[in-house]
């Protein structure tokens, strides 16, 4: 090929930040140990890496080092939190547990599961801009609500909910409140005390650490008390069963102090691309829409809908971008996005949606010439060329 | 590894193997999530196919029968919480990830170290409602190769399914998925060569298993999460590796002898356990009686050599070892054993090192008692 395709599917994942990967490298190779095999050397240097890369990650969100689990990544995490919370609090007469429509899938698969289980489950609707109704959240929550669980930045959409606001009403009612912030960590400030979060689920490689770890944040005072998913050997203070894998704790942390000390300057940076690339755009193609708010927003996110152009051929037309129409747990699902049908865009709309994510490695070049790319495409397919000049300037 | 020092706990982790390594470093240069539709998301996709078939062969499955998990633990409580309808039936010796799961019965153990399979076609006979029976493929405390196809006999006898924990087995000796009759396998990607963090749960195909972890649909919707693409490369890479060196593999049991005779001359009161049954190669379990388990491994670590008390993953903690108990070992016995596991870097030099450790240490202990 040419070049290698412009990356624009920076919430589908991240590279692997070269740091992180050096990071890890040595933990792979002769630093092997198991940190549970603190009866040597070896595993003791192990375990060693492993609290530091716990304390990095601690340090990015607020919280403490021993609030931290380590998981196999955001989706065992969200299955932990959603299911654990419920079955641990049923005893108290907690049976319900609220959410939005727009969740990641594996928040409402788990939730199905719950409902398998004879829970109450309130699946609520967003407004058009992709927000919470914090009204309808706070009449949705009742004393036998045992978990609040909303996204804190959404992987399709971009939107930043109101979690402080969230938490406050969870917290009255004595519900846990759990966020799904695997967009979110390490892309925009999150703090577990400032908001109200008891349970917080965070992934490797959406923030250019490594693929096969994610953390759960479990906050110790007042406890989040949850029933383990993978029970066994005892490992995370028996939260989380399993052999530590080290060089992905040490790059996740890696990945964390990283984000930590240059988060902010990256987040203003992003903005400049994302204005770059959505004006650019917008200047061609005057109809276009953008879908979730644009002001609680993640830096590194854009939802365009292409009216009257069929997004998966959009995508075919534009072979030197790799872009995504949704979550790509469902890309290859046919069906538009459930989450922009649940801002009320119409089928057809839906179905002329592409989402677009920017991150640490993306420049204004490739922010022009995706424009470009994009836009002409977009007119030519709606000119009714279809996709016959495709092709061009790929090998 | 450093200059003086012997790494003896291959069966709590294993290091990398190079292939492995090699094609880990090409899969953490490649972004692309496997579930993508785009040509990055192509590619990673190809990857881990190629490296399910690589993990399919070491066990002779089919790759559609590979569920990629985060590890064995997890492989193991999926496959246990897998079917509410099913009666749990485990055996004495399992880790810790299968003997944690609810309301399971135990088959005993036999002073040998296997499980007794007599009592399992009894306990199965005995209660018609259909089970699920789990039996590790070889102990990792003891090396005590399980007979595997005659449990499975006996489970398919009564309708029961099978489910085999082979992560200690697995790249150690030939285990053949289907000849063997399990429904289920469990399998390790660090105990053979590959990274931690990664495993697999082996399915029949046909045999419908209720998922652990809900969401994206991933692995034909049997394991959700965004697949750890250079991990499951790393383990496709160990495994075929290791399938190439099996022969070489039961190989080191003559290093694993050389050591037992070697601590069996200088101690002669001292008891290695299991050796009545075909064990692993490269697995020792020997008691220094009347010395703490705890003790021999403290001054095994300061005199450079590692080795460990029976399971790694008891965070840290020196307990007396299920498996012993279970196979009658008295307390006092269980209570000194230590576990002795080599690899394919291990060369005679180590065992020089640890029977130097060991017998100085036996030497103080003889010499402070007389």
């Amino acid at each position: 090929m040419s070049a290698k395709p412009i990356y624009l599917d920076y919430q589908a994942t991240t590279p692997c930040d070269p740091r992180v990967v050096e990071a890890m490298l040595p933990y792979f190779t002769e630093k092997f140990g198991n940190p549970h095999s603190l009866t040597h050397a070896y595993g003791r240097e192990a375990e060693a890496a492993v609290e530091i890369a716990r304390a990095q990650l601690a340090a990015l969100i607020g919280a403490e080092s021993r609030e931290i689990v380590f998981t196999s990544g955001a989706t065992e995490a969200n299955n932990m939190a959603v299911k654990g919370a419920a079955r641990f609090h049923r005893q108290f007469g907690r049976d319900h547990v609220v959410t939005l429509a727009t969740e990641h899938k594996c928040v409402l698969e788990s939730a199905k599961a719950l409902e398998a289980e004879g829970f109450r489950v309130s699946y609520l609707p967003v407004e058009h801009n992709g927000l919470v109704d914090l009204v309808l959240l706070d009449a949705a929550i009742d004393s036998r609500t045992a978990l609040v669980s909303v996204m804190a930045g959404h992987n399709e959409i971009g939107v930043i909910q109101p979690l402080r606001e969230i938490g406050q009403l969870a917290k009255a009612k004595g519900a846990l409140f759990h966020s799904d912030a695997a967009q979110a960590v390490g892309k925009i400030p999150v703090d577990v005390n400032a908001l109200g979060i008891d349970l917080m689920s965070i992934s490797g490689h959406k923030f250019y650490g490594p693929k096969g770890i994610g953390a759960l944040y479990l906050r110790r005072r007042p406890r989040a008390r949850i029933t383990p998913l993978i029970d066994g050997g005892g490992q995370e203070r028996t939260m989380r069963s399993g052999t530590l894998p080290v060089p992905l704790c040490v790059g996740l942390g890696q990945a964390a102090a990283i984000a930590h000390v240059e988060m902010a300057g990256e987040a203003q940076r992003l903005l400049l691309l994302r204005e770059r690339l959505y004006s650019g755009l917008k200047a061609r193609i005057p109809d276009l829409v953008l879908n979730g708010d644009l002001e609680q927003r993640l830096p590194g996110n854009l939802n365009l809908s292409f009216p009257g152009v069929a997004a998966l051929d959009l995508i075919a037309a534009c072979p030197n971008l790799a872009l995504s129409t949704g979550s790509a747990c469902t890309a290859a699902e046919i069906e538009p996005s459930y989450v922009l049908r649940a801002l009320g865009l119409d089928p057809a709309l839906a179905a002329a949606s592409l989402r677009i994510g920017i991150g640490r490695f993306s420049t204004a070049t490739e922010m022009d010439e995706a424009a470009t790319t994009l836009a002409e495409a977009a007119l030519r397919l709606r000119s009714g060329m279809g996709v016959t000049s495709l092709a061009v300037g790929i090998t | 590894m450093s200059v003086g020092t012997t790494y003896l706990d291959w069966n709590a982790t294993s290091p990398l193997r190079d292939e492995a390594i090699a094609a880990m470093q090409a899969a953490l240069s490649h972004c692309g999530n496997p579930s993508s539709v785009h040509r990055a998301g192509r590619k990673a996709r190809a990857m881990l196919e190629t490296a399910r078939a690589q993990v399919a062969a070491l066990i002779g499955a089919r790759p559609e029968s590979i569920v990629f998990t985060s590890g064995g633990s997890e492989a193991n409580v999926t496959a246990l919480a897998g079917f509410p309808a099913r009666r749990l039936i485990v055996s004495a010796i399992e880790h810790d990830s299968v003997r944690v799961a609810p309301n399971a019965t135990v088959i005993p153990a036999k002073p040998d170290g296997t499980a007794d399979l007599g009592t399992l076609d009894w306990m199965l006979a005995a209660d018609p409602r259909p089970a699920l029976v789990s039996l590790m493929a070889a102990n990792n405390e003891t090396g005590a190769i399980q007979d595997i196809a005659e449990a499975s006999r006996i489970a398919h006898r009564h309708g029961a399914l099978l489910h085999c924990d082979a992560v200690q087995a697995a790249g150690k000796i030939p285990f053949d998925f289907a000849a063997l009759g399990c429904d289920l396998v469990t399998l390790s990607a660090h105990k053979l060569g590959g990274p931690p963090g990664v495993g697999a749960l082996v399915v029949t195909p046909g045999i419908d298993i209720a998922p652990l972890i809900h969401g994206g649909g991933q692995e034909r919707g049997r394991r959700a999460g965004t697949e750890n693409l250079p991990g499951i490369v790393g383990f496709g890479a160990a495994a075929e590796a290791a399938r190439n060196a099996l022969e070489a593999y039961s190989r080191i049991a003559a290093l694993r002898d050389l050591a037992e005779r070697r601590l069996l001359a200088i101690a002669p009161d001292a008891i290695i356990h299991a050796t009545q049954t075909p064990r692993l190669a490269n697995t020792l379990c020997i008691s220094m009686s009347g010395v703490a388990a705890s003790t021999q491994i403290m001054a095994l670590d300061l005199a450079g050599v590692m080795v460990s008390a029976g399971s790694a993953c008891s965070s840290g903690k020196v307990r007396r070892s299920h498996v012993l108990e279970a196979m009658g070992v008295d307390a006092a016995t269980a209570e000194s054993a230590i576990r002795i596991s080599l690899g394919w870097y291990t060369a005679e030099s180590d065992i020089d090192h640890l029977v130097e450790a060991w017998g100085a240490l036996y030497a103080r202990t003889r010499a402070s008692a007389a």
